[in-house]
This record gives structure tokens, C-alpha cells and sequence, in this order.
């Protein structure tokens, strides 16, 4: 146990490294690259350009700036953004809670829809009800996210007037009820991606656990096919999507900047967007190396969990 | 089990393509599939010639026509230009956009792929952790950060689509290489002193091209919607020359009161995308070497 928790940490330090060497090349196409901030500045010459090159040690050898950029990435200093000159982990400190709730309740609806369907998927494999989950699944993982935001903007906002067509609350109210109102669409849009991914993967992991010995066992020592199907089955199909959860993540998170922005949700996404706008680097690169850590971190969560309840892992 | 196995694949190939191929043109959804594409493609590089209108013709007195006026049949859009027209000659763009993408990211992946499938060891592992590292960023915020700090040409898009989606075809092929690499066939090949590319390329190669085939299908599709999304956002294909994705960008302001400038494209890009999923997922039944034992 402490030896696969160990290696699975040492793997996660390694591919740390890699993202932000990526992130470091990444940096250097900018425009006028880190020195792009001052570019912009008015009454900038060439010759104070160069002073300042030299000032942030960017005539030093690549490897050097590379090493002095992530050392400054690991103590969480992020550089400040240029819009307002906040720190950039600030930045994205505040706009986290928004994109978290949006995930959250995203999550929560696809893994009850999706899981409901990829397990009665499985118990009725080859019906009109499998087939045609498959196809609701094969089309709904071809629909662009933000498009479907806009058909639902259409139908349910402007049409029907049943859900306001964006952001996370109406000013000077603010409470419990409004924020739920205004949730409902991106986090249902959010949803049809993953609740198509979800009760494919949740198929398959039941058809594998259904041909398990145990399940033929509990059900021939007489157990209520009721015990049998949420103890044994789903209970034990659970335990893989865990793992699914964090390799699904950069997915979602990507899901939720497009949603975000249909919805003007003041999350990541729309800070990340806005940022572009304004070619406000810092905090680009800011949610870029964060979104990628936060994936990293979360997959390492994840195979940490299922180590903890997986037996054959505990054991190992 | 060594008898069994060929020193040269490439008489059972043949056979066992001629059932994928049988098993393939029996799935209904495959077929579909085909004909969507078929239909759509050529739509988007015929149909201009058949329409009235020029694609980037601007006509200020039919501003926001709905579809049906005239000779409008999908409407006009906040300059009057025909949406039909502008459909058309975007979808050549995001086909060939998303054609183009998986060419790149397809290479990228077969050799990375059967580098670190055939090499293993650390150089393998190495290439993996790469693989993993590229999967950790989320892919449009990835897509954007590229497409915002390079010149958005639409070579460049291309590019950067393809620097993010050759992951998925490395992963499938190195583990298919992996599973190829001590059989009896590369062993003769290693004695017989071949050299390491021509078994890498010639000689394990052709044995994972039925995988590469799905996974190049499927990355068309994933390419288009990508194109689709950083477009809509601003960041893709720059205007005038129009792609699905970015005749939507802006359509969000009008959805009120001309509808028709989302939903048309909308429809396009699912039916394209969907149309690759089908096509992408009928291949992989029908050359799922496990279903020739149930066959």
C-alpha cells in the first residue's frame, strides 16, 4: 500500500515537471513573450525594453529561466495580473467557487442520470433500451456544448421564460432559491457530454461485474435480486469510475469554461475568456498551469480513494 | 499457439478484413454514418455552385431574413449574406480543417506511439508520461492559450488542433505495438538483422492499422468540434472566410429575434461530428479481432 501510494506520488511529481515544461514553452510563443506586459505600456521604447530583458534575467540561459519560473510556480508566486495587478492565484481564488458549484452540481446530475442508465444498459444488454442508449450516447457526445446552451437559451429563456438565461444570480437578491434557478441550465448543459460518457463507462463496468463469480454466488445463496443489484453490482461497478472521475476531469473542466461562457457564469472559464480579451497573459498562464496541477492532483486524489477501498490495491 | 502465429501476417490480414468489412457493412449506424458524411461533403463543395448567392455577397435590405424568404432557404445573416451559401463554404473549412488535423495528429501519434511501444523501457516510459502530461491540460483551455499568442491563420489552427489531439492515437497504438512486439514474427525479423525502422514501420505497423484507422476517425470528429468551439469563442478560423464555428460566434446577441443564426450551423456541426462517431464506432466493431471468436 504505502509502496503503490509512493510510486503513484513519485509519477505525479514526474508529470508535474512535464506540464510545466509545456507550460514554459507554451509561455515563450507569446507575443514579445514574458516581456509582453510592458510592450503595451505607452512611451515604451526599444532601449527601456532591454533594461528591463535584462532586469527580469531574460537574456539568462533558458534552462535558467525555466528553473527560476518554476521554482516561483511551486511557492505560489504567480506574477499579478495586469488588469488590475492583483495576484494571480487571487484571481483565481475568486472565481473558483463559481466553477466548483457548476462542476459540482454537473457532476452529481450526470453520474445519477448517466449511472442509472449505463447500469439498466447493461442489466438489458441488446434492448431497444441498450440500442438506444447507445445511439442517445454516440449523439449527444457529438453536440457541441455551447450550442446546446444556446438552444436551451432559446427554448426555456426566451421562449417558455422558465430559467434566466445567465449568470449566478439576479443583483440584490442572492438567495438560496435564485441561486438553484440559475444553476439549472449551465448545469444541466454541462451534464449531457458527461452523461453520455458516464453510463458508458458505468455499462461496462457492470457487464464486467455481472460475469463475476460473487454476483452468480449471492444470487444462488438466495439474496433479493434488489440486494444483489446495488450491493454487489453497483457497489463493486463504483469503484472503477472513481478512477474515470479524475481522467475525466480536463473534460469537464473545458465543458465548464464553454458553458461559463454562454451562460456568463463568473467562473474560471469567463475569467479565462476575459483574460484573453484583454491579453492579460499572467492570468491566462495563471489558469492554464492551474487547471492542469488541479487535474493532476485530483487523478492523484483518485487513485488514492480507490486504494483506500479497494482491497486488492490495500493488499498489494 | 506458435505454429498458429504467422511469420508474415499478411495473408490472414486479408481474410480477416474481408469479415470486418462484411461485419461493418452490416451495422446500420456505420452506414448512416457514411451517408451523413457523404451527403454533407458533398453539399459543402458542390452546393455553391448550385445556390444564387455568393457566400460573402452582402445584401443590406435582407438583413436577418428568416428562413424560406425568397431564395433564402436557411435566412440571411445580420449583413444579408445568404446563411445557405455561408454554410456551405464553412463546412469546406471545417471538413478540411478537421480532415487536416487528424493527418497531423495521426503522424504524430503513430510515431510516438510505435517509438514507445517498440523501444519500452525508459525512453517508452518517458514518451507515456509526455502523453499523460499533454492530457492533463484541459483541451480548450490548451487550444485557446495556443490560438491566442499565435497569427490565427487557418494552417495554424489546424496545427495547434493537431498538437492537441494526437494523444488518444499514441496511447492505442503503443499499447498495440507493445502487445505485437516478442512475437515470433518480429523475433525472425530481428535475426535476419533487419533494421529497428523497417520493423517498427514495415513489419509491426501494418498490424495496428485497423485501430488507427478508428482513432483517426474519431479524431476527425473531435477535430471539427474543436475547430467549432474556439471558433465560436473568437479564436479559431478569423473572418471573412467563414467555418461552422465561427457563424455562431455572435449569434448569441440575435438569438432572440433571428433564432436561425444559431441553429442552422449548430445542426451542420452535429450532424458532421455525429456522422464521424458512427463511422469511428462502426469500424471498431467491425475490427474488434475479439468478435471473430463470437462470429
Amino acid at each position: 500500500m504505502l509502496r503503490y501510494l509512493l510510486s503513484r506520488f513519485w509519477q505525479s511529481l514526474i508529470l508535474l515537471v512535464l506540464v510545466s515544461l509545456i507550460g514554459f514553452f507554451v509561455l515563450n510563443l507569446a507575443p514579445g513573450g514574458p516581456l509582453s506586459q510592458y510592450a503595451l505600456t505607452p512611451g515604451m521604447t526599444k532601449e527601456a525594453l532591454d533594461r528591463l530583458a535584462e532586469q527580469m534575467g531574460l537574456n539568462r540561459p533558458l534552462i535558467v529561466q525555466y528553473l527560476d519560473w518554476f521554482g516561483r510556480l511551486l511557492r505560489g508566486d504567480w506574477g499579478n495580473s495586469f488588469r488590475d495587478g492583483r495576484p494571480v492565484l487571487d484571481v483565481i481564488a475568486g472565481h473558483l467557487f463559481a466553477t466548483l458549484l457548476l462542476m459540482g452540481a454537473s457532476t452529481l446530475l450526470s453520474v445519477a442520470i448517466g449511472g442509472w442508465i449505463g447500469i439498466r444498459s447493461a442489466l438489458k444488454e441488446g434492448s431497444p433500451f441498450d440500442y438506444g442508449a447507445t445511439i442517445f450516447a454516440m449523439v449527444a457526445l457529438s453536440i457541441p456544448t455551447f450550442w446546446f446552451g444556446l438552444v436551451a437559451i432559446y427554448v426555456f429563456s426566451l421562449q417558455l421564460g422558465w430559467f434566466p438565461a445567465g449568470n449566478m444570480y439576479t443583483i440584490g437578491d442572492g438567495s438560496l432559491g435564485d441561486y438553484a434557478i440559475h444553476l439549472v441550465m449551465p448545469a444541466v448543459v454541462l451534464a449531457l457530454v458527461n452523461v453520455a460518457v458516464w453510463s458508458r463507462y458505468m455499462r461496462s463496468a457492470t457487464l464486467d461485474v455481472l460475469g463475476q463469480d460473487f454476483v452468480r454466488t449471492a444470487k444462488a445463496k438466495g439474496l433479493p435480486p434488489r440486494r444483489v443489484l446495488m450491493k454487489h453490482i453497483v457497489g463493486n461497478a463504483m469503484v472503477p469510475m472513481i478512477t474515470l472521475a479524475g481522467l475525466q476531469l480536463p473534460t469537464l473542466l473545458s465543458g465548464a469554461l464553454v458553458t461559463e461562457t454562454v451562460f456568463t457564469w463568473p467562473g474560471m472559464g469567463r475569467l479565462f475568456l476575459d483574460s484573453l480579451g484583454y491579453n492579460d497573459y499572467p492570468v491566462v498562464m495563471g489558469l492554464l498551469m492551474f487547471s492542469a496541477i488541479l487535474v493532476i492532483v485530483c487523478n492523484l486524489l483518485a487513485d488514492i480513494f480507490v486504494a483506500l477501498v479497494d482491497p486488492r490495491i490495500r493488499l498489494d | 499457439m506458435t505454429l498458429a502465429s504467422p511469420a508474415h501476417p499478411a495473408p490472414r490480414q486479408r481474410f480477416w478484413r474481408s469479415r470486418a468489412f462484411r461485419r461493418f457493412s452490416r451495422n446500420r449506424l456505420a452506414l448512416i454514418g457514411l451517408v451523413m458524411i457523404f451527403v454533407l461533403t458533398l453539399a459543402c463543395f458542390f452546393g455553391p455552385y448550385l445556390l444564387p448567392f455568393d457566400e460573402l455577397y452582402i445584401d443590406l435590405r435582407a438583413r436577418f431574413a428568416p428562413p424560406g424568404t425568397g431564395a433564402h432557404i436557411f435566412g440571411t445573416d445580420p449583413l444579408g449574406r445568404d446563411i445557405a451559401a455561408r454554410l456551405f463554404v464553412a463546412g469546406q473549412t471545417s471538413l478540411i480543417v478537421g480532415f487536416a488535423a487528424m493527418l497531423i495528429s495521426t503522424v504524430i501519434g503513430v510515431l510516438i506511439g510505435v517509438i514507445a511501444g517498440y523501444s519500452g523501457g525508459r525512453l517508452g516510459a518517458s514518451l507515456m508520461r509526455l502523453v499523460d502530461a499533454f492530457l492533463s491540460f484541459p483541451a480548450i483551455f490548451l487550444l485557446l492559450t495556443l490560438a491566442a499568442f499565435v497569427s490565427p491563420s487557418a494552417m495554424m489552427i489546424t496545427l495547434i488542433i493537431a498538437l492537441t489531439s494526437w494523444m488518444e492515437v499514441a496511447r492505442i497504438v503503443e499499447a498495440e505495438i507493445r502487445s505485437y512486439r516478442d512475437r515470433d514474427f518480429v523475433m525472425a525479423a530481428r535475426m535476419l538483422g533487419l533494421s529497428r525502422s523497417h520493423i517498427m514501420f514495415r513489419e509491426l505497423l501494418p498490424n495496428v492499422m485497423g485501430p488507427i484507422m478508428v482513432a483517426a476517425t474519431l479524431t476527425v470528429a473531435r477535430a471539427i468540434l474543436m475547430e467549432a468551439y474556439i471558433s465560436f469563442l473568437g479564436y479559431g478560423i478569423q473572418p471573412p472566410l467563414p467555418s461552422w464555428g465561427n457563424m455562431l460566434n455572435g449569434a448569441q446577441q440575435y438569438l432572440a429575434s433571428a433564432p436561425w443564426l444559431a441553429i442552422v450551423p449548430g445542426v451542420a456541426i452535429t450532424l458532421a461530428v455525429t456522422g464521424f462517431n458512427f463511422i469511428g464506432d462502426g469500424l471498431r466493431d467491425a475490427l474488434d479481432a475479439r468478435a471473430d471468436h463470437r462470429a
